[in-house]
């Protein structure tokens, strides 16, 4: 009895561990999903549709952009085969999103599923760049930072759609938060990569994005922008090995390594 | 209603799709170096694509001149390269910008 109650508590305070680190990472995503969420209820609302389908939305899709194609789709009453493929457009950029986290997702297990149905920009970008706490399993950070997304998204949905036109403060701007936190992210990547080639080739493809299909900007410019890294990979790998040219993950590996924690 | 459904179960699908689409592709095979290159070096170039797109809409030849968005994203990123605080980066570059569209 005494030994199940300890190792219940244990559990839960690795749990516990696990969620207070994942949401001092995400506050920027709170702050950023709820507005948008909120917009997003209102949107719906405001089209005419069911309240309900905002929060149900949220919980299936998750996925901001397409959620928001989806409201002018459905009031227009577009055949499914047609919505499938704008959403397949419109998300095919996430595809290259697992290009970059096959090998951390390998060891994730049963989280495994749901860690890839829960990579939004936001999430993708804090898997990528904040380290979790070195005494911190991996698989239960990124998790918790995953589950603690998807409800701050679940949450702005449906206030959007339940408080309708209800609602009295002004939040317009608040949405920056999303912008700030790619900013943020940015920073600690070119502290991590300290190689210019990836900026050079993310900027091409941005401007080439712009005249090709401004509509589709994000894949085209993500698609140009990994075919150029690919083509300057001679290059970027080139310089001195293990130096100044080490990502933020492989200099982690480092560090638990030398703390004699777990890779 | 049945239809409000249907088009929530299929974006829900097609959108897992798009996600899962290379852990499908790369489960049978070993990953190679090349995807090792990737994982270092896509998330900066991903990264400066998504700030990019956060300032492409903004019309820079008329009203604020885009300047709200431009001076909270310098700060931002100003602060972090300074006191490397996620938290006081972005809500100072938030406060910063939700003053400057009220005033200008």
């Amino acid at each position: 009895m005494r030994g199940k109650k300890s190792s219940q508590s244990g559990r839960s305070s690795i749990l516990h561990a696990a969620f207070k680190a994942a949401f001092k990472a995400s506050i920027p995503v709170l702050l950023g999903y709820i507005t948008l969420g909120i917009a997003f209820g209102l949107t719906l609302v405001a089209a005419g549709l069911p309240w309900w389908l905002a929060p149900c939305m949220a919980l299936v899709i998750y996925a901001g952009a397409a959620q928001f194609m989806a409201v002018g789709l459905i009031q227009s009453g577009t055949g499914l085969l047609e919505i499938a493929l704008l959403t397949l457009i419109l998300n095919a950029r996430h595809m290259v999103y697992g290009l970059s986290l096959l090998e951390p997702f390998s060891k994730a297990g049963r989280w495994k599923p749901y860690l890839i149905f829960g990579l939004t920009d936001e999430t993708y970008g804090l898997l990528t760049t904040i380290e979790p706490p070195v005494d911190l399993d991996r698989t239960r950070f990124y998790a918790a930072i995953t589950a603690l997304n998807q409800v701050y998204w679940f949450v702005g949905c449906s206030i959007g759609s339940l408080m309708g036109s209800a609602l009295t403060f002004d939040i317009t701007g608040l949405d920056f938060a999303l912008t700030a936190l790619f900013i943020v992210l940015l920073v600690d990547q070119v502290r991590a990569v300290k190689k210019p080639e990836p900026y050079f080739a993310a900027l091409l493809g941005c401007i080439l994005a712009l005249f090709i299909s401004p509509k589709n900007f994000l894949l085209v410019a993500l698609v140009i922008s990994t075919g150029a890294l690919a083509l300057l990979r001679e290059r970027i790998e080139g310089g001195p090995r293990g130096t100044a040219s080490q990502g933020v993950s492989e200099k982690s590996k480092q560090d638990s390594m030398q703390k004699g924690g777990r890779p | 209603m049945t239809y409000f459904v249907l088009v929530c179960l299929v974006m829900g699908l097609v959108t897992y799709f798009t996600r899962a689409l290379p852990f499908l592709f790369f489960s049978v095979r070993k990953p190679s170096e090349f995807l090792d290159f990737l994982q270092k070096y896509l998330p900066a170039v991903v990264m400066a694509i998504l700030v990019f797109s956060m300032y492409k809409d903004i019309d820079f030849r008329a009203g604020p001149y885009g300047i709200p968005a431009l001076v909270a994203g310098a700060i931002t990123a100003l602060l972090h390269l300074w006191k490397r605080n996620v938290l006081l980066s972005i809500g100072a570059g938030t406060a910063v910008y939700m003053i400057f569209i009220r005033m200008i």
